[in-house]
């Protein structure tokens, strides 16, 4: 075992600290964003040869630019916040469901199946009420099972979901494949199950249920007795057997709840917004719901902002890789760097460094201070 | 027929050797590094980059050879997969964030940069270094079936069993590996112990990212013979699923990966339609639930993920 150097006090010390100013800690978060933003600017510059500020002007140009892709955002925004809204209350509870990705493509199947096998015999309105209800009792479904399992036998739950996702993929592939008799393998739009249009734009329905499930889910995470509880539960299971919460009962419902959100957001995706089934239909979406949540602190409010960031620069630099010729791909990197920089962040936030190099100086000094004075405190006893 | 299936259900499987060999040491240190598949990603970019360096500083092509071919594309993947495993550290030990999130984001990232940069980089040479990695020993003709299932691969594949092989005794039976396990299982206890958490975590993450890494090399110089194709980032998630299915063990590892292998080949070596072949790929994920399942209900010691996996420790909050 190494020795032990006497006195030896390391050069930097991290302590926690909870009495963060909230607009320090926002300010944190501004810079990482703009670092991001810098990030990309010099990643295209290197990939280019060129001028970074283009990227920065296509950056609002492919969001801001025309009412189409306003309107896209705001749709693009909805759909991840809805997401992000399904996986919070679980992750308050500490379970880490990553499966919101397969939760929603279940509810996407059982919608689309629901318009394929019955969308001729019974009227639109009729079809969208049992496509909902199939919807979400499938991203239940797929949710409850890993949270039984959890809340019976402490199965890992990441890793649970995880893998529920990519049965839901070949699911869907699995259908897709029995519906489409020509082999291409592609399923067309779907006549049925269309959502009514509201004010001339398709979008505004799906944006007005986002709105209101974010309310409902805000209130029921910070004011009522289930929220409070899946807190306790999240913060100390302990705790929460010790005051006499059922945390198997309350397990099963968060992710019943989560479930259900999920089967909700398949539901918005077949119905009022693309009319057809894919594999790729929730598109990664699931995954970047769990770092939009958490950046969000899990606060249902905030989420409004961390998911527009994200789907602003991920559309933002997806057309600027269009402009650029530069491949879909690149708004995954610019992404990717958003995402370094604000976790990163993070930790400035919750943790305090202190550099122990000055201070042991002033320490010697002030000791010395201190040493002199106590000497001529003596001499003057002495004197006396 | 049967020869032939298993040969490259053997070939195949490496990349899931690989992949998971790298992401158990990783995890048994505490790590639950989802940023595996992106990392894997970046270790194929890496291996591309260099090849395309080395190719490049030759005077004409015929120059080219097995050595350079083989070590620089090798070297280069070391440190792109090794970097991200570094930063992943960086993140989530230093800096104390969460597990989950940062694996992620370097999943997003890895496969973006994988696909951005094999894009725009000149293949030129590729086929002719590849060949290089999928040479198998010369003997293999001659014995037949036998010689064809065992000896007929490029070297990657038996290094991919040695390197699983190594770790699984590392893990197992030295100091250091129990060690590891300690810090993975309860790292207060083993800091009490006097280890050094952070190092632990750090070399056993990076170590892993550079295993996992050689697997997208050995997947575009080897198995797609010096062309570049996207999938890697859905290996890289069986990958972690294999990791569960061999219930943290390596030398379990080999065999999980070649019967994931096989089933991951065997559609295209039978008559079935497209629907049956999403059952059959359907199949790994729902026995890995299973094995997840039945684990956990046995609650074996041996067989449970480390205790503090994916839980970042802090000193101070004991």
């Amino acid at each position: 075992m190494a020795k032990v150097k006497a006195n030896k006090t390391p050069l930097v010390r991290i302590s926690k600290r909870t009495d963060i100013s909230g607009w320090k800690a926002l300010g944190i978060r501004a810079i990482a964003f703009v670092a991001a933003l810098v990030l990309g600017g010099i990643v295209t510059a290197i990939l280019l040869e060129g001028n970074p500020f283009k990227f920065y002007s296509y950056l609002f140009e492919g969001t801001f630019g025309t009412p189409r892709r306003i309107w896209k955002l705001l749709q693009d925004l909805a759909m991840l916040l809805l997401i992000s809204l399904a996986v919070t209350p679980a992750f308050k509870m500490r379970f880490w469901n990553i499966g919101a990705e397969g939760q929603a493509l279940v509810g996407v199947l059982a919608a689309g199946a629901m318009i394929f096998y019955i969308g001729d015999a019974v009227p639109n309105g009729v079809l969208i009420l049992i496509m909902a209800v199939a919807a979400v009792a499938a991203g239940i479904i797929w949710a409850v099972i890993p949270g039984i399992f959890k809340a019976y036998f402490n199965t890992n739950e990441t890793l649970f979901t995880l893998m529920m996702n990519y049965v839901a993929m070949c699911l869907i592939n699995y259908f897709i494949n029995i519906w489409v008799t020509s082999g291409s393998g592609v399923l067309g739009v779907l006549a049925g199950g269309h959502f009514p249009v509201i004010g001339g734009q398709p979008q505004i329905l799906t944006i007005i249920i986002v709105a209101v499930v974010t309310a409902l889910v805000a209130v029921y995470l910070s004011r009522s007795k289930h929220g409070y509880e899946l807190s306790v539960v999240g913060e100390s299971e302990n705790t929460a057997r010790y005051i006499g919460i059922n945390v198997k009962k309350v397990v099963i419902r968060t992710m019943i709840l989560s479930g259900a959100l999920c089967g909700l957001v398949g539901l918005l995706l077949v119905g009022g917004i693309h009319y057809t089934v894919t594999a790729d239909l929730v598109g990664g979406n699931g995954f970047t719901a769990i770092l939009v949540s958490w950046l969000a602190k899990f606060n249902p409010i905030y989420m409004i902002a961390t998911s527009f960031l994200v789907t602003f620069l991920n559309q933002g630099a997806t057309f600027a890789a269009d402009s650029f010729r530069l491949g879909g791909s690149f708004s995954d990197i610019i992404v990717g760097l958003f995402f370094f920089a604000i976790i990163a962040c993070e930790f400035f936030i919750n943790y305090k460094v202190t550099f122990n190099l000055k201070s042991k100086k002033k320490d010697e000094a002030k000791a010395a201070i201190v040493t002199e004075e106590v000497v001529e405190e003596v001499k003057e006893e002495v004197q006396g | 027929m049967f020869a032939s299936i298993l040969t490259s259900a053997i070939r195949f499987s490496t990349i899931f050797t690989l992949g998971s060999t790298g992401e158990t040491l990783t995890e048994k240190s505490g790590n639950l590094n989802l940023g595996i598949p992106g990392i894997m990603c970046a270790g194929a970019i890496g291996g591309i980059i260099g090849e395309n360096i080395y190719i490049q500083s030759l005077g004409s092509i015929a120059e080219i050879s097995a050595f350079g071919a083989i070590v620089t594309p090798l070297i280069f993947s070391m440190i792109f997969s090794g970097l991200l495993g570094a930063f992943y550290c960086l993140l989530t030990v230093t800096l104390k964030c969460n597990q989950n999130v940062t694996g992620l984001a370097i999943t997003t990232f890895g496969a973006g940069l994988l696909s951005l940069l094999g894009n725009r980089i000149d293949k030129t040479g590729f086929a002719q270094a590849s060949l290089f990695f999928t040479d198998g020993m010369d003997f293999a003709s001659k014995l037949g079936g036998f010689g064809q299932v065992v000896f007929s691969h490029g070297f990657m594949v038996y290094f991919a069993i040695i390197l699983a092989i190594i770790v699984a005794v590392i893990i197992k039976r030295t100091r250091t590996g129990l060690s590891l396990q300690a810090v993975g299982e309860n790292p207060a206890t083993a800091d009490a112990a006097g280890l050094s958490v952070t190092n632990y975590k750090y070399a056993a993450t990076i170590i892993g990212s550079m295993i996992a890494g050689f697997g997208g090399v050995f997947y575009i110089f080897d198995y797609l013979g010096g062309s570049i194709e996207y999938t890697i980032e859905a290996y890289g998630w069986l990958a972690i699923a294999i990791v569960i299915f061999s219930v943290w063990k390596p030398n379990f590892g080999i065999f999980s990966s070649l019967i994931f292998g096989f089933l991951y080949i065997l559609p295209y070596y039978t008559q079935v339609n497209f629907a049956q072949m999403e059952l059959i790929k359907m199949v790994p994920y729902v026995v890995t639930i299973l094995v997840l399942i039945v684990t956990s209900i046995m609650n074996r010691k041996e067989s449970q993920p480390p205790a503090a996996l994916g839980l970042t420790y802090f000193r101070e909050e004991r």
